[in-house]
């Protein structure tokens, strides 16, 4: 349930990036010199890295890590660089 | 001449910076250690070195340069799109492909698709459309050094000069320090640009008296108003091109960098801070490309806004040389030079310039990747290690280096202008076409390594397409279109002044869909690697095993 919860919000922002709603908006200029198109997706790049962090947090592969350990002190034959033709 | 003294010290700390990762590492000289670092890079070289390696010459003065022409688009089109998938791929494919590079020692991206697929000369055909598409890359670092040696320096360091400086700098530091000299040459660098964006800004902003005013005049001019809003490019165009960063994983050097991290956790932090990073580059290359059109008192700026105007008033009559030229001289890649010679004080206008540098020199993973393929894809696998050894193919590899840099400064030299930024723009298109290879490898136990060389040829044609098209069909003025084909009235492919269009989307977003089902289908209809193969990818879940 949780890693379908990161899924959406993935998808969410990846919809987010298309902010029609701004396209053609020059004013208001926030803080009095950033337009509005640009305030937002500011903005946006702030909210990746909360999504990042909360997918870092809740969805990490760590059977990726353990896969590395076990291998290491199993007999898996490494194929090796360019082991196999 | 003080900026280019700066400038010149700084190629200075980077070279010894590469010689003195050589002598730490004694003379050892084992493959893993020379291109690879020994998968030994800590957490933060590890995040700034992926970072300075993702950001090229583009990245300060291009983005500039396109907020300059362009506005506020330049941010949500090629800065927070980044920031999303960039991160995005590290975290889903990078730690894959990290994981599988320690399990069974794959030092490229093809060593592993050669050991999935169970395949050789097909492997070897990735190589050979993967080291196409970077070499343009490895030319337009040496131009961008070139001139912008020429430009810090006032015109005092020639242009054959300044990118003969830098590709011998960068060759070698790389020849030396292999990847932990690139790493930390690389780290060097991103804290050097980071820093710059944030004083280029302050300096200008403090100079000018503040930016609301500019923003206000911008705002009120209905000429530069546009550049507040996203008018100047169309939606279609805007969301396609959130597929060209897809492609930042597929680049070799990307990759092979993935299989430098110590741990997986270094992902972790790497994943997190890189939209912050992003934010804090791209965020003041473009306000500063926006902000100036309002710098009219910078004479450099005020004959491209002049030039701008004519070509805006005067289109209709303008002969397509007159309009080249008109072009030329609007374009924006040096504005942010401009604007630092103009506001910034001498000393400060160095360390700037060598902050630029920094950026325009991020050829050096480039140069280290492509040498790491060829050692390791067609040295190593067609019998070189064996009957050479380690070390001789150590050595393979720095010949390499050598021959790469020289390759690309003669090329360098020869080449007109906009050549080889065109190359790159494909090269963007390309490596995202490939990206179904990276997918299916790690995700798909169906895949076949035929599904992987039809992913391969049809990236290899629908690039040549694109370019023999561009090449035959010139582009329409500015603001136009030009029809190519035309189906039951839908203009279905159009020539447009930046490139191509297909049905008003960047030719990438055909591309990927149509390779992705060439991997589906071709895969579905031909025999899959053999299970023991699949065992070792694919292995059975353990019930008791962590997600």
């Amino acid at each position: 349930m949780r890693n379908w919860l990161l899924a959406a919000a993935v998808l969410a922002l990846y919809l987010l990036h298309q902010d029609f709603w701004f396209w053609n908006a020059a004013r208001p200029l926030v803080f009095g010199f950033l337009p509005p198109g640009l305030f937002y997706h500011a903005l946006y790049s702030l909210a990746v890295a909360a999504l990042m962090w909360a997918l870092v947090r809740f969805a990490w592969p760590a059977h990726l890590e353990a896969d590395d350990h076990a291998a290491t002190t199993a007999s898996d034959p490494p194929a090796g660089a360019g082991g196999r033709t | 001449m003080i900026p280019a003294v700066v400038v010149f010290l700084y190629l200075g700390v980077v070279l010894y910076i590469g010689i003195f990762a050589f002598r730490r590492a004694g003379g050892r000289e084992e493959a893993e250690g020379y291109f690879l670092a020994n998968r030994s890079l800590g957490q933060y070289v590890f995040l700034l070195s992926l970072f300075g390696t993702n950001m090229t010459a583009f990245t300060i003065l291009g983005s500039a340069g396109h907020a300059f022409g362009n506005g506020v688009v330049t941010y949500g089109l090629m800065g927070s799109s980044s920031a999303l998938v960039i991160p995005l791929t590290l975290y889903l494919f990078g730690t894959r492909v990290w994981a599988l590079g320690k399990r069974f020692g794959f030092m490229t991206p093809v060593q592993m698709y050669r050991d999935r697929w169970e395949c050789g000369h097909i492997g070897t055909a990735i190589f050979a459309v993967q080291a196409t598409l970077l070499v343009p890359y490895i030319v337009i670092a040496v131009m961008g050094g070139g001139t912008t040696l020429n430009a810090v320096s006032g015109g005092a360091v020639p242009y054959w000069f300044g990118g003969l400086v830098v590709a011998a700098v960068v060759m070698s530091y790389v020849f030396f320090g292999g990847m932990q000299g690139t790493a930390w040459v690389n780290t060097f660098q991103t804290v050097l640009f980071l820093t710059f964006g944030a004083a280029a800004i302050v300096f200008i902003g403090v100079s000018i008296g503040g930016f609301p005013q500019a923003m206000e005049r911008l705002a009120d001019a209905p000429e530069t108003a546009a550049l507040l809003t996203r008018e100047r490019v169309p939606p279609k165009f805007f969301f396609s091109y959130m597929l060209i960063p897809l492609s930042s994983i597929m680049f070799p050097h990307i990759s092979i960098f993935c299989l430098t991290a110590r741990r997986m956790g270094q992902f972790r932090k790497t994943v997190v801070f890189y939209p912050l990073c992003i934010l804090a580059i791209w965020l003041p290359c473009t306000f500063l490309g926006l902000a100036a059109n309002a710098m009219t008192d910078v004479p450099g700026i005020e004959s491209k806004l002049e030039a701008r105007a004519t070509l805006a008033a005067e289109r209709e009559t303008l002969s397509p040389a007159e309009t080249a030229d008109l072009q030329r001289a609007a374009a924006g890649d040096d504005v942010i030079i401009l604007m630092l010679e103009h506001y910034a004080p001498l000393w400060l206008a160095g360390l700037l310039g060598a902050g630029i540098m920094a950026a325009v020199m991020a050829s050096d993973s480039q140069i280290l990747a492509l040498s790491t393929m060829f050692t390791e894809d067609v040295f190593a696998y067609y019998g070189g290690k064996s009957r050479f050894g380690s070390a001789v193919q150590v050595q393979t590899g720095r010949l390499f280096v050598v021959l790469i840099a020289l390759v690309a400064y003669v090329i360098a030299l020869q080449a007109p202008p906009g050549i080889f930024g065109i190359a790159v723009q494909y090269a963007f298109s390309g490596f995202t076409t490939l990206l179904p290879l990276l997918v299916a490898a790690l995700f798909w136990r169906g895949s076949t390594k035929w599904g992987a060389l039809a992913v391969v040829v049809w990236t290899a044609a629908t690039m040549a397409a694109i370019a023999v098209l561009q090449a035959v069909v010139p582009a329409p003025p500015p603001g136009t279109v030009a029809p190519v084909w035309t189906l039951a009235g839908v203009d279905v492919i159009t020539r447009t002044p930046g490139g191509t269009d297909v049905l008003g989307y960047m030719p990438v977003l055909p591309m990927l869909i149509g390779s992705s089902l060439l991997m589906v289908v071709v895969s579905w209809l031909t025999p899959k690697p053999d299970a023991v193969t699949l065992a070792r990818y694919f292995p059975v879940e353990s019930p008791s095993r962590p997600n």
